[in-house]
């Protein structure tokens, strides 16, 4: 596997910024992956030094929770809702459009690099079903017309 | 200068909010009309945002649901001074939806600027610190006792009973948790208020520590919620600027921190233990009980851990005395709950009301049916791990015991419905693979019942030695619900089961109607 190039100035200042917290490791992890984008495998001894744990725990740690990703993103991460609220209103079909009018399935990342599709349990927006987060701004009512129009002015805007 | 609101909500925001707001601005400065634009929390009008409203004489007047290209004509019709218009919806608080709320936790959301101290005061805000600065710890924690509060986060445990523990734990640091890890679908009323009144969290957790001895607090929140991030934060920084947090409150030398931190897409993480362990920087493991969180949390220290809309409701608590908050409501449901309408339903949204009403009510006089205009088929109340009830159960009244009468839930307060469409087996399987993605791997019921459970049902609907399975799908739901630690693996026979005593024609048996 070939090593991803990575900012290591952003890890270790991050590190720097937030190893004095108390329960300081998850702060550190959403910090270096707001910064970079993930959390490479391979700035995993580093964290483990700063806080004096093993490499087991701290990849123990990342694997656990969902959100944590260990690879490169997309440009934008789109958050598709497979919950109850948006189940009773068509998140199947609209889930069977986007993995369609994407390429892929949840998980990976578009040929482009340009959309990375992971599955979400609610997004609190269950009154406005089915529902989508793109990187940070949710969508609500989203049918496979309006998810088009979404991606297509992202990419319009990344053009 | 008129005063136009457009909400700030996240779910309004999904709905074109900000570009409306935008539109707004414009059309306003393109006409050379002076307009103060506030960015409020949502009504909880959902079928209606983005809700705009127009301060006028005569009250706040509604317009709704407005999208970018009806912003013109709505400055051509006069609705800055709250003239007739196809979105006009009258005076907001005259709307019957809201009208007959009623509402103490969410008495400021959708009315105030979230993030302005100023307005939180104006609004009855902080009067519940005060008070409790004048009184004893004790005092304060027999108000919450006395107003009968059970937690809202689903667990119905009452308030003040978990707060005493705390008050009488010997320790030298202790601390106040606010889990904000809303993750059960159908819910967002923890978010609503974060977005729309996070002061009123903020000083429900400060007054938590003045009836603890606890000085620092922590608000856990899922990493979903990124508005409710922002909005928290800057009401931290304000409630730090005006005295309100930090080292001398008010000048009464009492000291209380507060700091957000958030979590990383984990269900689990919902439950209060796992909760604490991912604050602590691990994986969110369940922990064994006992010790509880009261006597041993978080960094082993006792801890006040409690649901959003708990801490929420207790400066109404301490502002207008325990009494007052257990006027409301019936039986040992005190006070009242924030329900939360979903999924495919007319007129989704957030309703508080005194606990009593039924969920006939709430489906169609609130919901006014379903959104696809056919048939309510079933309805989950209480998030993932709650029961799917049928129409025969809708008279139920909504409090804690007639639900748990039933083997069915409140939970949260949240309420998804689902058209004659739906396929329960489906959805019964989907409650199992929930619980296997989730489940922290802790102990085996959850860890492999879930696991096996979706292979049980998938068997099921492919008549696969249906006899044979479902006999086995009961046994295994009476081992989860038996064995596993926490409610995860615990609860998850909840949709389940009742997926399948509710709808065995779903999964080719006889229905409830040909047996009978």
């Amino acid at each position: 596997m070939t090593q991803t190039e990575w900012d290591r100035d952003a890890v270790t200042e991050v590190i720097e910024q937030k190893k004095s917290m108390p329960g300081a490791l998850l702060p550190i992890l959403h910090g270096i992956q707001d910064r970079i984008g993930f959390i490479p495998e391979d700035a995993v001894p580093q964290i483990a030094k700063a806080l004096n744990l093993s490499r087991a725990e701290v990849h123990g740690v990342i694997s656990f929770y969902h959100y944590f990703r260990t690879t490169a993103p997309g440009k934008h991460t789109i958050r598709l809702c497979r919950a109850e609220s948006c189940q009773a209103m068509n998140a199947e079909s609209l889930e069977t459009h986007v993995k369609a009018r994407l390429g892929i399935d949840y998980h990976e990342t578009t040929a482009d690099g340009a959309f990375s599709l992971e599955p979400v349990y609610c997004l609190g927006n269950c009154a406005c079903s089915p529902s989508m987060m793109i990187d940070h701004e949710v969508y609500g009512h989203v049918s496979p017309q309006s998810f088009d129009a979404i991606i297509d002015e992202l990419k319009e805007v990344a053009a | 200068m008129i005063t136009v609101y457009v909400p700030r909500d996240s779910s309004a925001l999904g709905l074109g909010a900000e570009r409306v707001a935008n539109a707004i601005q414009l059309e306003a400065a393109r006409r050379g009309t002076a307009i103060k634009l506030v960015r409020n929390g949502s009504r909880g009008l959902y079928w209606l945002e983005p809700l705009v409203e127009v301060v006028t004489p005569g009250g706040r007047v509604a317009y709704g649901p407005v999208r970018p290209g009806d912003v013109a004509g709505l400055f051509e019709a006069g609705f800055l001074e709250g003239k007739a218009h196809p979105l006009y919806q009258g005076l907001t608080e005259e709307i019957p939806y809201l009208k007959n709320q009623e509402r103490l936790t969410f008495a400021r959301v959708g009315i105030t600027d979230p993030v302005c101290l100023e307005d939180y005061l104006a609004h009855g805000g902080y009067r519940g610190l005060r008070n409790a600065l004048a009184m004893e710890p004790a005092a304060i924690v027999e108000e919450v006792t006395a107003s009968g509060l059970r937690g809202r986060g689903g667990a119905a445990f009452p308030t003040g009973i978990k707060w005493k523990t705390v008050l009488n734990a010997p320790a030298g640091q202790k601390y106040v948790v606010c889990n904000a890890d809303e993750g059960d679908s159908g819910t967002f009323s923890d978010r609503m208020i974060m977005e729309g009144d996070p002061f009123v969290l903020i000083e429900g957790m400060t007054i938590a520590g003045l009836a603890v001895g606890a000085t620092r607090g922590y608000i856990y929140l899922r990493i979903e919620y990124p508005h409710a991030g922002v909005a928290l934060n800057q009401a931290i920084e304000a409630a730090l600027q005006a005295g309100y947090l930090g080292d001398d409150i008010l000048g009464s030398g009492k000291r209380f921190q507060l700091e957000v931190r958030l979590g990383a897409g984990a269900y689990v993480c919902g439950e209060e233990t796992a909760l604490l362990e991912s604050l602590e920087g691990k994986r969110g493991m369940v922990r064994f009980k006992p010790p509880l969180p009261a006597i041993e949390g978080l960094f082993g220290q006792p801890t006040v851990i409690n649901n959003v809309i708990s801490l929420a409701s207790v400066p109404i608590i301490l502002d207008k005395g325990g009494k007052y908050y257990a006027d409301y409501g019936m039986g040992r449901s005190r006070g009242t709950l924030p329900l939360q309408l979903a999924g495919n339903v007319k007129r989704p949204g957030l309703i508080e009301k005194a606990f009593g009403m039924t969920l006939r009510e709430l489906l169609y006089d609130y919901g006014g049916g379903s959104a696809s205009g056919r048939p309510i088929r079933a309805v989950q109340v209480g998030g993932p791990l709650g029961s799917y009830m049928p129409e025969s159960q809708f008279d139920t009244p909504l409090d804690y015991e007639s639900f748990s009468a039933i083997w069915a839930v409140l939970g949260h307060g949240g309420v998804v419905v689902f058209d004659d469409t739906v396929d329960m087996a489906k959805m019964a399987r989907y409650a199992m693979e929930f619980c296997a993605l989730e489940s922290c791997g802790k102990c085996t019921p959850c860890r492999i019942g879930s696991t096996r459970g979706v292979e049980v049902i998938d068997r099921i609907i492919d008549d696969r030695d249906r006899a044979k399975n479902l006999a086995l799908l009961r046994d295994l739901g009476d081992t989860m619900l038996a064995g596993s630690l926490c409610a995860l693996g615990g609860m998850t026979p909840y949709p389940v089961l009742s997926a399948l005593n509710h709808f065995p024609e779903d999964f080719g048996e006889k229905s409830v109607a040909q047996v009978a």
